[in-house]
């Protein structure tokens, strides 16, 4: 394990995990708006947005899937020494980090049960930038419409389509974060 | 504020815990989410769950307001004021429009909440099935299968023996056309803010053990029947003390001599009102 490991986590814990939690709720409660997250320095290829998230949300109780764009010697001592997140495979992931592309097939993560819809993972998907425009969005939480920039419309179709089981997202971007619940209808414009 | 507690009393797996269970609530809007609820320092039917569900969502920044059946200044209300003064060192208020995060018991504010805001509700028995299946397991299955006939048929004998809905605080609702849903024991006047409402409303049942969440914009729908259409109530009088008559009041008992007044249940609000010059039956002009 490498030194740099042990830092790049929250200095005020309670305090910086309160705000980014905060942050995290308002996107998932308004799709397509985004939030800035600070506190977090994680190694890279990993975002401050998606390491404020895994320690925010993170812990023992949680298994965290690294799909192949992130699963480096760096971001595994980094998650494991700040969050004790146990690394597993996609079908019992809580959590999955990457970007889209090595996200694929998302068939592979669980989608709850008709009994316990919550017991689905929700994936951190990585991406080169975010912004509040292109594909429309419009569901719980979007007064009329929104706009949000996704790497795909076919994917989350499918998985509004799931409801009340299917997948929940955050998309991250250098601090930025905006999240997709499966209650959201996407539509290309 | 004293440095002896943890940031907003709960440790961080806890409050990390808590934080999972909101966001999935916040993801399936109706769907109650189970989570582990933690002993906490008041008793159960004191607002357990929704304390814990507060203490998850506040930053330093927040401004907190807790009401009690619409009063600030009742012994729950104050209670919780001063927990969260005294372990998070939050700023509080009695204003509805200053607050940016609302815990409260049976009562939704009559001000027009904000986009931005979060309304915390405290619940007994967030089940909204419970008192016509006993079984967990059973309701469990009903709401798997959408299967709810049987709060139909509930309304129905109510209509039977009354003539009407009984039914006046506790009143299911169907979100999004998926999940029945409890509201909390707030009275039925106060249903329809429930739709549609810019603001975060977020459910805790601390002894059940279950959070459930209405994102804002989500439709809200208060169970009826095409020929006895759902109807909000409140007392036929208008507010003794500011004359209101488009808020929900408490019924006061004078004397022993059947006088009795009529007065909002909302503090805050009426005393907004009173300032703007606002005079009841029994008001003295401010």
């Amino acid at each position: 394990m490498d030194a740099a490991s042990l830092s790049g986590g929250f200095a005020d814990t309670a305090r910086e995990a309160a705000r980014a939690f905060r942050a995290s709720l308002d996107a998932m409660a308004r799709p397509g708006t985004l939030h800035a997250v600070t506190g977090a320095l994680p190694p890279a290829p990993l975002s401050p947005a998606a390491g404020a998230l895994i320690l925010t949300l993170a812990d023992t109780t949680t298994g965290l899937h690294l799909a192949p764009s992130h699963d480096v010697a760096a971001v595994r001592d980094w998650v494991t020494f700040h969050t004790g997140a146990p690394l597993v495979g996609p079908e019992a992931a809580v959590f999955a980090l990457g970007d889209w592309a090595s996200l694929q097939p998302l068939d592979r993560f669980p989608i709850g049960r008709a009994d316990y819809p919550d017991r689905s993972a929700t994936l951190i998907v990585e991406m080169p930038a975010l912004a509040a425009s292109g594909v429309r969005l419009t569901g719980p939480g979007i007064k009329e419409t929104a706009q949000l920039s996704m790497p795909e419309t076919e994917a989350f179709v499918q998985n509004a389509q799931l409801f009340p089981l299917g997948l929940d997202f955050f998309f991250t971007a250098g601090d930025l974060l905006a999240a997709l619940p499966r209650t959201t209808k996407v539509e290309a414009l | 504020m004293t440095d002896d507690y943890n940031f907003a009393y709960l440790d961080e797996e806890t409050k990390r815990m808590i934080r999972r269970a909101i966001l999935k609530g916040v993801a399936i809007p109706g769907y109650q989410v189970p989570f582990a609820s933690r002993e906490m320092p008041m008793p159960y039917g004191w607002g357990t769950g929704g304390v814990q569900v507060t203490a998850a969502c506040l930053t330093p920044e927040d401004v907190l307001k807790v009401i009690d059946q619409g009063a600030d200044d009742t012994t729950n209300a104050v209670s919780i004021r001063k927990f969260f003064q005294r372990t998070a060192g939050v700023k509080v208020t009695e204003a509805t429009a200053e607050a940016s995060l609302i815990q409260t018991r049976h009562r939704i504010p009559e001000a027009a909440l904000t986009e931005g805001q979060i309304v915390v509700f405290q619940v007994p028995i967030p089940e909204p099935l419970r008192f016509l299946e006993p079984r967990e397991t059973e309701t469990r299955k009903m709401h798997e299968l959408e299967e709810y006939g049987l709060m139909h048929v509930k309304l129905y004998e109510d209509i039977a023996r009354h003539g009407q809905i009984a039914t006046a605080y506790d009143y299911p609702v169907k979100v999004e056309g998926r999940y029945v849903m409890d509201p909390s024991p707030i009275p039925k006047f106060d249903n329809p803010k429930l739709d549609g409402s810019p603001a975060l409303m977020l459910f805790g049942a601390g002894r059940e053990q279950r959070i459930y969440a209405l994102p804002p914009y989500t439709k809200v729908v208060s169970l009826d029947f095409e020929d006895h259409p759902f109807e909000p109530s409140k007392a036929d009088h208008d507010c003794d003390l500011c004359a209101a008559s488009d808020t929900y009041l408490d019924e006061v008992i004078m004397d022993d001599q059947g006088g009795r007044m009529f007065v909002c249940s909302d503090t805050d609000h009426c005393r907004c009102r009173r300032e703007a010059g606002h005079v009841g039956r029994l008001g003295v002009a401010a």
